[in-house]
């Protein structure tokens, strides 16, 4: 399954990077996410929860998890 | 200082039990979620009490924050004089001013930057627990560790000189409370105003390495200079910076030693310390109602229509104890997952410092409880003075022994 982030919404809460610090990092700058992976293993049910707890806790709704399937 | 008395069938309400949001709310969630109610400050609003709806509502874009829009709720008297004669701060901004106000700040707050102050926090920590242990007993809680934590972390981050905070503690606490009369607020308002434009003035003539400092130095480079925004940025970071952090100090301090059970399982294991700040901010969820908005277009929000013009409350406590979303939502439990809380709102205006606060929480609870095992209340429960008439809820006074 695919990470997507929508940069312009993002407004760096930081909510990701608490919830999978493996995946999301924020740019020093403004602050804005940076992916650190653009996939996420289906067989991989925690990295599956985590992407979908981050998408959940996103206030901007900066973040989706696509299934290309 | 004159008061004005809380009229009691305006919202929000007064908190009756220090450890629920009002009872009437769960009422309204449960038989009309989305109700328009006659508020505080004058006019009335819609108040959504619902967890979904309260996220639809401060994710939407067609829900203004600008305070000056005539239809905003308003919570106390006097809050719109104020708005007029502001200009607004990133929280009153919408749409693309908005993010470049909060982008142009935010690297100062990201996870990264607030964990690289952990040891400062810690230091400052363990200081203020080495006065109270050297104080006579009992001691105050809240003028020994809530208060004097983030205010130090805030003032430090900003440059702000620590020397000053009885000042600007005294008119913060003036403007958060929901009985201060309309010029009260508005002189408290004005004097720290006028305070933080001394202060951006000489960081303008002489550069500090500190955020305003940065700030200035960052409007140079792209040759920008804002010095009155500069000023608002730093009411509001200032304002916003201690005493929410110190209210979830105090509370968190307390519902932690009304739950000795659960204060034993972060004290046998620190690393549900993390999963129990969460669960803290959710319980008590301090800023209930100031999560305001107003519609510019016309909205439907639970089947409710919502007309351009009006103002909604988003009131986050009623949010934070929805059964659909957290069961058994009035009792405190550390061990659940609180994480879609939304005690820090929700949207683009998200708190900024919300990754500080959790530091801040996480590091004065681990420390307090192992430095202080004996530490319990000096006082009955009851008789602590809970800050239920004010915009940010909290507790005026705990003392405490050990």
């Amino acid at each position: 399954m695919r990470i997507e982030a929508d940069l312009d919404r993002c407004v760096g809460a930081g909510q990701c990077v608490l919830t999978e610090p493996a995946l999301f990092d924020q740019n020093d700058e403004d602050g804005r996410v940076v992916l650190l992976a653009t996939e996420v293993d289906d067989g991989d049910d925690s990295a599956v929860a985590a992407v979908r707890e981050a998408v959940h806790v996103c206030p901007s709704g900066a973040l989706s998890l696509v299934d290309d399937r | 200082m004159s008061e004005q008395a809380v009229d009691p069938a305006a919202y929000p309400k007064v908190r009756t039990c220090p450890f629920a949001p009002e009872p009437e709310y769960a009422e309204l969630r449960a038989k009309a979620p989305v109700t328009k109610v006659p508020m505080a400050g004058g006019g009335t609003a819609w108040l959504v009490t619902r967890h979904e709806h309260f996220r639809q509502v401060l994710g939407d874009p067609r829900m203004s924050s600008d305070l000056r829009h005539p239809g905003y709720p308003q919570l106390s008297p006097g809050q719109r004089a104020i708005a007029d004669t502001m200009a607004p701060s990133m929280i009153g901004l919408d749409g693309p001013e908005h993010a470049a106000a909060r982008r142009a700040v935010l690297g100062e707050f990201t996870v990264r930057r607030i964990e690289a102050i952990r040891p400062r926090i810690q230091q400052i920590v363990d200081d203020c627990i080495d006065e109270m242990l050297a104080a006579p007993r009992p001691v105050d809680l809240v003028r020994a560790l809530s208060l004097p934590v983030p205010s130090l972390v805030i003032c430090e981050l900003l440059g702000v000189p620590y020397a000053d905070h009885d000042f600007f503690q005294e008119r913060s606490s003036r403007i958060l409370r929901r009985t201060t009369s309309a010029e009260s607020r508005g002189a408290a308002v004005e004097e720290i105003q006028a305070y933080l434009d001394g202060l951006v003035t000489a960081k303008e003539h002489e550069p500090t390495d500190d955020l305003i400092g940065r700030q200035i130095r960052k409007q140079r480079e792209v040759g920008e200079a804002d010095h009155d925004a500069l000023v608002l940025m730093a009411f509001l970071l200032l304002v916003a910076g201690h005493d929410t952090s110190a209210s979830m100090i105090s509370l968190g301090v307390l519902a932690l030693l009304e739950n000795p059970d659960q204060l034993a399982e972060i004290v046998a294991d620190p690393a549900k310390t993390l999963p129990a700040v969460e669960e803290l901010l959710r319980y008590f969820t301090i800023i209930e109602a100031a999560t305001s908005r107003t519609a510019v277009e016309d909205v439907e929000i639970g089947g409710v229509l919502i007309r351009a013009g009006e103002g909604v409350v988003a009131l986050g406590s009623s949010a934070n104890h929805d059964p659909e979303v957290f069961d058994r939502p009035d009792e405190l439990d550390i061990n659940r997952n609180a994480r879609g809380h939304v005690a820090f709102g929700f949207g683009p205006h998200q708190c900024l410092g919300q990754n500080l606060a959790r530091l801040e929480l996480q590091i004065v609870f681990d420390t307090l409880f192992r430095r202080l095992p004996g530490l319990r209340l000096a006082v009955d429960v009851d008789d602590l003075p809970f800050k239920s008439d004010a915009n940010i809820y909290g507790i005026y006074e705990m003392p405490v022994t050990w």
